[in-house]
């Protein structure tokens, strides 16, 4: 009796479980097709496509590790790779240090809702417009800041047309556009910091300078290693800005992986070195994305 | 907090200058939109626009014949910005509505239903937060093409109609948060899942599913590389598409700015009109999503 009580209520629950899992099936089924389709089957073709040659007209060539082994010879993907990391280096300490003060800024308010809102308003924006705003800005004759400089004695600024400005001055145009957003994910790091905190410190003797330092520094660690991880995942990855201001020139100055990756694949119609430029970059990624971890958390302040 | 008036003379001037620094890119491409160009050319520096008018806007938006668009400044050539407008508002609809709810079902599933491989495919679904979008971009236009669906509404929609890793992970964790005990009241009175999900559920989540379909919206409008793969038909094209084919037009390699200034403002108030109505939801969602 019992036995049998208590595998009709076992055989009762399963078959709850299996209606559970019907519906569930039917609740994930769109995404799941969305993530097959569109995700998962494009990575595995493009690692396939990568050992081919491949120009979308004939049917695809298997070409071995060939197209890796081309890569390391050639002279662009060498120059994609300094140029992104460069582009890195000028976009993030820059940035994120820039993102701090405002931060602080927003922390001093009393009501900051506004300058949230306004500081916020480039990051909503589409790239391709944030590049033409600069883009007529910076314009050498008849640009705002070009006519300013000239009127005040200043010398002719090439920022987009010389191969030395170039590319300091896209990851300025990239700063503007970030640095809202990243300085309001760094103001909710410092709104979670507890004001007994600054409390304390203020009762220990400590000034304002000290505090940021020994204090507020510290416990933003967490944010702060997000939002730098973030950002440069995302940096590595640019592209809209070159494409509408210098399509990787002047000669090469800008031309960072993406674009590369863009000429090859949609200019040269070279699909299999395409996709083999784009699978080395993701493996940069991911060694780049596991390094900053282990970098930032080394030596993370235990609390 | 008491602070010096030293202090709070610098605080103020940083406030400006951050606000300053922000919103004047903004107010030049304003201007210069409201500018003819003889007029962009003359005066590079006056702070009002020299005569005000909205010829730049008439000609980018097509109204006006040939003739006056050269008497306005123009090429002559015909631009029609009506149409780009209606082509972004369209595929950036298409995506919000399909993404958002596709993904609030699933999320649903991942949050409250039991199924078998349950963490294991919402795993799947999060690691391809880390991959490069461009290492899916090339087989995906192979595949958009080989489907005949280049420079179709669809093609540009699909790869995001379904789904997105970051709007499931959202949702996930906002139903997570959700208090289970009007569902589970629900149940006790024998409503099936699927209504519990339509009935309880989703009113319940208004204001996180508002949240994603605003973002959702702008990053849609926003996207260049994918459009300009797969939609640079006319007939299709997008907005941002358009801006950066129109910057290389203009005569003898020279742009015409007041009218890629009109064009950029056309693409910039929609956004701004959003943001204006739900701002203060995408401002707090900000820390949110970036630490949960």
């Amino acid at each position: 009796m019992t036995t049998a009580a208590g595998r009709s209520e076992k055989l009762g629950r399963a078959s709850v479980r299996l209606h559970e899992s019907g519906v569930a099936l039917l609740f994930i089924l769109p995404s799941l097709a969305g993530f097959v389709v569109f995700f998962v089957v494009p990575a595995v073709r493009g690692l396939y496509i990568s050992f081919t040659d491949w120009n979308l007209l004939t049917p695809p060539r298997p070409v071995g590790i060939a197209n890796y082994a081309a890569l390391l010879r050639d002279r662009d993907f060498w120059n994609a790779l300094k140029v992104t990391v460069f582009y890195v280096l000028w976009n993030i300490p820059l940035q994120t240090v820039l993102a701090v003060a405002v931060a602080l800024v927003m922390n001093a308010a009393a009501r900051s809702s506004l300058l949230k809102g306004v500081i916020l308003l480039p990051w909503l924006m589409p790239n391709v417009v944030v590049a033409l705003l600069w883009l007529w800005l910076l314009d050498p004759t008849i640009g705002l800041i070009n006519v300013a400089v000239k009127a005040l004695g200043g010398p002719l600024l090439p920022f987009l047309s010389s191969p030395g400005m170039a590319l300091s001055t896209i990851a300025g145009i990239n700063i503007w556009r970030y640095l809202g957003y990243t300085a309001l994910l760094v103001f909710s790091g410092l709104q979670a910091i507890p004001t007994e905190v600054y409390e304390a410190a203020r009762i220990d003797g400590s000034n304002d300078h000290q505090t940021f330092w020994r204090v507020t520094l510290p416990l933003l660690r967490p944010v702060l290693a997000f939002v730098v991880v973030t950002s440069v995942l995302g940096s590595f990855q640019i592209f809209d800005t070159v494409a509408v201001t210098t399509k990787g020139g002047p000669i090469n100055a800008t031309k960072v992986f993406n674009y590369m990756i863009y000429q090859q694949a949609f200019e040269r119609f070279q699909m299999g070195y395409a996709t083999a430029v784009s699978m080395v970059l993701f493996l940069i990624l991911v060694g780049v994305g596991l390094l900053q971890m282990k970098l930032l958390r080394a030596g993370e302040v235990e609390t | 907090m008491k602070r010096s008036p030293l202090a709070r003379i610098l605080f103020w001037v940083a406030v400006t200058l951050i606000a300053a620094v922000t919103l004047f890119p903004f107010y030049w491409t304003v201007r210069t939109a409201l500018t003819l160009p003889r007029g962009v050319y003359a005066h590079p520096t006056a702070f009002l626009p020299p005569e005000l008018t909205l010829g730049n806007f008439e000609r980018v938006l097509g109204l006006v014949d040939s003739a006056t668009s050269v008497r306005l400044g123009g090429s002559g050539q015909s631009i029609n910005f009506f149409i780009f407008l209606r082509n972004s508002i369209i595929v950036s609809t298409l995506i919000t509505v399909g993404q958002t709810f596709f993904s609030a079902a699933a999320a649903y599933a991942f949050a409250r239903l039991r199924f078998p491989l349950r963490r294991q495919v919402f795993g799947l679904y999060i690691s391809a937060l880390m991959v490069p979008g461009i290492v899916v971009l090339i087989p995906n236009f192979v595949l958009v093409k080989t489907i005949g669906w280049l420079n179709t509404y669809q093609g540009i929609a699909a790869p995001a109609f379904l789904m997105s890793p970051f709007a499931v992970f959202f949702l996930r964790q906002f139903f997570l948060g959700l208090n289970r005990e009007l569902e589970e009241a629900a149940r006790v009175e024998g409503a099936g899942r699927v209504r519990i999900f339509f009935q309880i559920a989703i009113p319940l989540s208004m204001t996180a599913l508002t949240t994603l379909a605003v973002i959702t919206f702008i990053y849609s409008w926003n996207d260049y590389l994918w459009p300009l793969l797969v939609g640079r038909n006319e007939a299709v094209r997008m907005l941002t598409v358009a801006l950066g084919v129109f910057r290389q037009q203009g005569a003898q390699n020279v742009p015409d700015w007041a009218g890629l200034m009109a064009g950029t403002t056309l693409a910039i108030v929609p956004t701004l009109v959003l943001f204006l109505a739900l701002g203060r939801r995408v401002i707090n969602s900000i820390g949110f999503t970036g630490f949960r």
